[in-house]
């Protein structure tokens, strides 16, 4: 199908890169249908929104960045997403790029997690609090050594 | 809204199927319990809205293009 994104203007996607998120997401509750699309530059993705063209979202898998992050999230959560076993589970947080790239920061408080399987996903509120929703992903001292 | 005073150990039923408890009281913190069905959410209301508000942000300040990451990421990323 072809769709309208903001990072790559009108495309044409396959119906498994849909995902459907029964709840949108927090501050997007109306917004239930999007598409996870690769990025030119992996690790990141992008959640682009089939609803409103305008609305996406870059992803990145946050052990890219914090190396012993674990998803924790209640069962509950996961169950309403229909996974019945670790390996359908995929998941990825938000992250909000500033002007200057090197101040990016990644939500790791309210992590996506995505049904491989059922291709339904939600927005998380994970139940480690030490996780904030503006992590330094590229860290002060990799951002200042790398110039 | 409903304003109700309560001691410790007192309940307030909320609907069929939600149950809060006074636990403790300390000071100026309240300890309280919360019962209620699987699929009921119950979050502090200051995370739930600093989430809402960075995903907010998120949504406004992403950019068309991904900047160039080239030399800004940890080493072996993205392989």
């Amino acid at each position: 199908m072809r769709v309208k994104t903001k990072p790559f203007g009108e495309i044409e996607v396959d119906e498994r890169q849909r995902l459907e998120f029964p709840r949108g997401i927090f501050g997007f509750e109306g917004l239930r249908s999007y598409l996870l699309l690769d990025s030119s530059q992996p690790p990141f993705y992008w959640l682009q929104s089939l609803e409103r063209p305008g609305v996406a979202f870059v992803l990145v898998d946050p052990r890219a960045f914090v190396p012993d992050y674990q998803l924790d999230v209640a069962e509950e959560d996961l169950a309403e997403i229909g996974v019945e076993s670790p390996d359908e589970l995929l998941d990825f947080v938000i992250v909000t790029i500033p002007p200057d790239p090197r101040e990016m920061t990644a939500n790791l408080q309210g992590p996506i997690v995505v049904n491989r399987r059922t291709r339904a996903a939600r927005q998380c509120i994970s139940r480690n609090l030490d996780y904030g929703v503006r992590h330094r992903v590229l860290g002060p001292a990799a951002a200042a050594g790398r110039r | 809204m409903l304003v109700l005073a309560r001691r410790v150990n007192e309940r307030i039923l909320i609907g069929d199927s939600i149950e809060v408890f006074v636990v403790d009281i300390k000071g100026d913190q309240v300890k309280i319990g919360i019962k209620a069905p699987r699929d009921v959410r119950v979050y502090r209301q200051e995370v739930l809205e600093a989430i809402q508000k960075q995903n907010v942000e998120a949504a406004q300040a992403t950019p068309e293009t991904l900047p160039d990451l080239r030399g800004l990421l940890p080493p072996g990323t993205g392989l």
